[in-house]
């Protein structure tokens, strides 16, 4: 596996005592978009912190595309575009002015033409010219994001980067981080909003009390743990589940009236239809049924629930 | 040498000095007006003359002194306490840069403005009186100095503070005393010789003293002094900002 991101029993305890990551090792692979999940508090920051060089770590290292963060840190560096959280800006400067600068921390000669690019590709060039102030928040994080891509990265990490942006700047965004993974930009994000990791991500890893506590495909996550619930509504009381259903995985309310079944999504068979004959068989009648799938929001709070 | 990150800071730094043109450049030079037009022709045409050189003119390397300390503590001060305060900050600590690429493109910035300053007062200077300059280059090597060590100073204090207040407070409470007591508007050996001996604790009497040396060729201390006494100054400062971005100090946490 080729990592891009190599993150080994990485530690941090501020000065306060507060041991914010905990032993965290985790691999980002090239070219993949990487959703970390964790409640308010849990590091998500302070570990994308560490690896730009914002945060000392306290043990463990860091490699940035096989450069480690503190001893290579330039090079490691060079290859790392940071989109943070708070929406921090020269307020004074115009769009172009602070997309320069950036391009020119990084080390980079100017290059006009890409800049244009990018400012066209974030619908900011018509704003070129504007003072950062005088932008809506939808367009200060357009302009972040500008910042962020200005020195031409292969890894990206967006903190948080729709938190407060409406609909439409969100999937301009979705769309935007597609495009870059299509180009070969490693993207690493961290969101609130489980949606989002549902909707982009390849891996996802989830984060809490600075440890993280899984990482896996996206798609191996929502079918190891993601479950359907069949729900029937019955039409007259029942007190027991009859003998001849026993086989099912069946749960009844206290009232009598609600039976659920639950079953794998991964199966070939569900067994509803046979289930639903052989309630006839039985008698049982029922006024309404629904399925729901659990989603990865469900999963993620069921995650950071059981092991609290 | 990252020299695009130097330059990107410089010229960041630098636009924002002609942003706000008028408080850069403009309320300096008219408050060093206003002392010349009070000490230098209401005052000063009934005071004696100080080894041998008019009151007006020997208060110019003074204040001009004045002016370049208060100058560059501030300019340097703020330059880096604003992204501080403001978090863009994160940028230039996540940037492939280091502390020495930092300082200079910060501190350049804050020293080619006090220096702009310092040429400024000095021509509006000679509007109210007549002076010369007997060592020109060693004129502008003090200016140098002088500029550079105390945005290295400034530079020090906008990372030490943590409000507006303590940004305030260097400058105010401890260098416009040292500097107005340094010798800006009196010769040091006007004093008694008590006094004579505890100003040469005063780190800004050599600052003084050297500078007017480059103008009149009277010093109250020997120029060798004078210029030891920056230098070593301008190095204590530079290896605390290394060890403040070396260790983080409320840069990193």
């Amino acid at each position: 596996m080729d990592a891009v991101i190599r993150i080994e029993n990485l530690s941090k305890t501020y000065a306060d005592g507060f041991r914010a990551l905990n032993n965290i090792s985790l691999d980002i692979r090239r070219g993949e978009i990487f959703a970390l999940l964790g409640p308010n508090g849990a590091g998500k920051t302070t570990l994308i912190s560490t690896v730009c060089g914002i945060v000392n770590p306290s043990e463990g290292s860091v490699l940035a595309d096989g450069h480690d963060v503190v001893r290579d840190y330039r090079a490691a560096r060079s290859c790392i575009g940071l989109v943070p959280q708070e929406l921090t800006s020269d307020a004074f400067e115009s769009v172009w002015a602070t997309v320069n600068f950036s391009r020119g921390l990084f080390g980079k000669a100017p290059d006009p033409a890409y800049l244009e690019r990018i400012l066209k590709t974030l619908s900011l060039w018509d704003k070129r010219d504007n003072r950062i102030m005088t932008l809506s928040g939808g367009m200060k994080r357009r302009v972040m994001i500008a910042k962020a891509l200005s020195h031409e990265p292969t890894i990206l990490f967006l903190d948080e980067p729709t938190a407060g942006v409406d609909v439409e700047l969100r999937r301009d965004m979705w769309q935007m981080v597609r495009e870059l993974r299509d180009q070969g930009v490693t993207i690493i994000l961290t969101t609130h909003y489980i949606e989002e990791a549902e909707e982009m991500a390849d891996r996802i890893g989830v984060i809490r009390k600075g440890e993280i506590i899984l990482v896996e495909d996206k798609q191996t996550l929502m079918r190891k743990l993601g479950r359907k619930q069949l729900t029937l509504q019955l039409q007259n009381p029942i007190s027991t589940v009859p003998p001849a259903l026993s086989q099912y995985p069946l749960t009844l309310s206290e009232d009598g009236l609600q039976l659920t079944y639950s079953f794998d999504t991964q199966s070939d068979s569900t067994g509803i239809a046979e289930l639903l004959r052989k309630l006839n068989a039985e008698g049982i009648d029922f006024r309404d049924l629904h399925t729901e799938e659990s989603s990865l929001e469900e999963i993620f709070v069921s995650l950071v629930r059981d092991t609290a | 040498m990252n020299w695009y990150a130097i330059r990107a800071i410089y010229r960041f730094e630098m636009a924002r000095t002609f942003r706000t043109l008028m408080q850069s450049i403009a309320s300096p030079v008219i408050s060093t007006s206003l002392y010349f037009v009070v000490f230098g022709s209401a005052i000063g045409s009934r005071m004696i003359e100080i080894d041998g050189i008019s009151y007006g003119a020997f208060i110019v390397p003074g204040l001009i002194m004045l002016m370049l300390l208060t100058e560059s503590i501030s300019n340097a001060s703020f330059g880096i306490y604003m992204p501080r305060y403001s978090g863009t900050i994160y940028e230039v600590l996540s940037a492939p840069v280091s502390w020495l690429e930092i300082v200079i493109g910060y501190v350049g910035a804050a020293a080619s403005k006090s220096i702009m300053l310092g040429i400024l007062i000095l021509m509006t200077a000679r509007l109210f009186v007549p002076f010369s300059i007997e060592h020109p280059i060693w004129m502008l090597a003090f200016l140098l100095l002088t500029s550079v060590s105390f945005s290295l100073f400034g530079f020090i204090i906008g990372i030490w503070a943590d409000g507006w207040e303590k940004l305030q407070i260097v400058p105010m409470l401890i260098v416009t005393p040292l500097a107005f007591l340094g010798g800006s508007f009196y010769s040091i050996s006007m004093l008694p010789p008590l006094w004579q001996t505890i100003t040469l604790f005063n780190p800004v009497v050599y600052l003084i003293s050297g500078f007017r040396w480059s103008f009149y060729g009277v010093a109250d201390v020997s120029v060798e002094v004078s210029l030891t006494m920056i230098s070593l100054f301008l190095l204590i400062c530079l290896f605390t900002v290394r060890w403040m971005f070396l260790s983080g100090y409320k840069l990193k946490n």
